[in-house]
């Protein structure tokens, strides 16, 4: 217990001292995390939706797959990201590993299902409710597609969070493919770590501590940003 | 959502490399023993050059050099060493200090390997009482040495019961389980001094020459591929040998206790 009281007060001191080290890793944390989800968004969205509107024939498969995808063990896609990018893999002449990059990459893969998977299930929903109408409305795909997304946003901020969640805390996967490497790929995590490896428990919660708080700060300022909770919207 | 995105375009900012940086893998002990934290701003100001360390264990340092990820890699475990340059992944191996392991337990003693006469005496009696042991278990350098003592006392590691622990993790980790069991370890002295949460621990039992730790460094072979900074790899080998690092090497103390023996020879 003495352990916890201490992590509070080692956060407390780092963030009122304003320690220059844990404001780069705090930065490179979330740099790292908000670029993966920007681009998973980008393409776990729209994904999502189609999987919604449209029948096809693997369109179960693909579901479940998507689903089961979300359980991916960052740890093995870490791997398979450094295979990849190992200057002897397929992709080594890129040059991209450890680096941020690298991290974003697996990130990437990592969050795109939970988003996919959670923007599908909503927008299912409403689709059930917009589908008569959309249809005898005799709109294109693609104008269904960006109404749903349009209507349904307060639904797909919520999948983006949950992606957002997962990535920010994630350490398995960077710290393969970035190496934990001091003023270069060294994040929130990856430092806790670090920090648990060396015995010094205190600063490894008072890290953890000022992660936990980052990613309300977070959650609170898109919520801020895009009005949610407002009268006459919901 | 317009003030979201720009919000979120604005985090988003590119990110630019220096120019003379070198990655060097390195084992966890060594970065433990907070040595790199003097050498490293020292390197930097001598020949200008930005060595990035990969904290990894001796296998995985070992592994990375392989694949031609890094351009140098330091690391203790002279049997791996050289079948590492003998198949051709490094250009040779450079021995640069040593340090020892010790033997850490719980201050009760139920082993009394405090009082034990060498390594392998020490072993032989923690195996004799099946006092619990956590071992490494990583194929890391200590991993390896520990194999070797356990050998050397006609003991077969593979073969033990509930009571020796291969856990499998980094010396931090290995040691916070150590912690946790009231258990022996091999640890590396560097990390021992500099561990934070010693519990119930105390070192009992040091000094064999069993005991020493060879760091050798091992530039990539460049032949891997064309990123590979073996010039870099060359220059940090100079520095590493110099005097100057003898100085800082052998100067570094924790509570007073020097930890590295300066031992390349020029």
């Amino acid at each position: 217990m003495v352990d916890i009281w201490e992590g509070l007060s080692a956060a407390f001191w780092l963030i009122v001292q304003f320690d220059t080290e844990l404001w780069e890793i705090s930065l490179r944390s979330l740099r790292v995390t908000l670029t993966a989800l920007v681009i998973a968004s980008v393409i776990a969205i729209p994904l999502g939706t189609y999987l919604a509107v449209q029948r096809f024939r693997y369109r179960r498969f693909t579901i479940s797959l998507i689903n089961a995808l979300m359980g991916l063990p960052p740890v093995v896609v870490g791997l398979v990201v450094y295979i990849l990018l190992s200057r002897s893999g397929p992709f080594g002449v890129l040059n991209l590993l450890f680096t941020p990059t690298a991290m974003i990459i697996a990130q990437v893969i990592i969050i795109t299902p939970v988003i996919a998977s959670i923007a599908h299930q909503s927008m299912r929903e409403l689709w059930a409710e917009y589908h008569d109408l959309l249809i005898s409305l005799n709109t294109s795909k693609w104008q269904r597609i960006t109404t749903l997304v349009r209507d349904g946003r307060r639904n797909l901020l919520t999948a983006a969070l949950a992606g957002f969640g997962r990535a920010i805390g994630e350490v398995g996967a960077i710290m393969i493919v970035g190496g934990n490497i001091d003023h270069v790929t060294r994040v929130l995590t990856t430092a806790i770590a670090l920090e648990t490896g060396k015995g010094d428990f205190a600063l490894a919660l008072g890290l953890g501590f000022v992660l936990i708080g980052l990613a309300i700060v977070v959650n609170l300022a898109i919520h801020t940003l895009s009005r949610t909770e407002r009268e006459g919207q919901w | 959502m317009k003030r979201l995105l720009t919000a979120v375009t604005l985090l988003l900012w590119a990110q630019t490399a220096s120019a003379d940086e070198m990655r060097m893998a390195v084992t966890t002990s060594f970065d433990n023993s907070g040595l790199a934290d003097v050498l490293l701003p020292a390197i930097k100001a001598d020949v200008d050059l930005d060595v990035r360390l990969l904290v990894v264990g001796t296998g995985q340092a070992l592994r990375l050099g392989e694949a031609g990820d890094v351009d140098a890699v330091l690391v203790h475990s002279k049997a791996a060493e050289e079948k590492f340059v003998a198949e051709g992944h490094g250009t040779h191996r450079r021995e640069i200090m040593y340090n020892d392991f010790v033997f850490v337990g719980p201050n009760a003693d139920p082993a009394e390997i405090a009082g034990a006469t060498s390594a392998a005496d020490a072993v032989q009696r923690i195996e004799g009482v099946k006092a619990s042991f956590v071992s490494r278990g990583d194929d890391s350098g200590t991993h390896k040495a520990e194999k070797k003592i356990w050998a050397g006392a006609g003991l077969d590691s593979a073969a033990f019961g509930d009571w020796y622990r291969p856990v499998g993790a980094g010396m931090g980790a290995a040691l916070n389980t150590a912690a946790g069991m009231n258990a022996y370890i091999l640890a590396d002295r560097a990390s021992w001094l500099n561990f934070g949460n010693k519990a119930d621990l105390a070192l009992l039992y040091s000094g064999d020459p069993a005991l020493f730790n060879q760091y050798a460094l091992l530039p990539v072979n460049p032949d891997k591929n064309a990123n590979i900074r073996n010039d870099l790899a060359m220059k940090l080998e100079g520095w590493l040998t110099s005097p100057r690092a003898a100085e800082l090497i052998n100067g570094y103390k924790i509570n007073g206790q020097p930890l590295f023996v300066f031992n390349a020879t020029p």
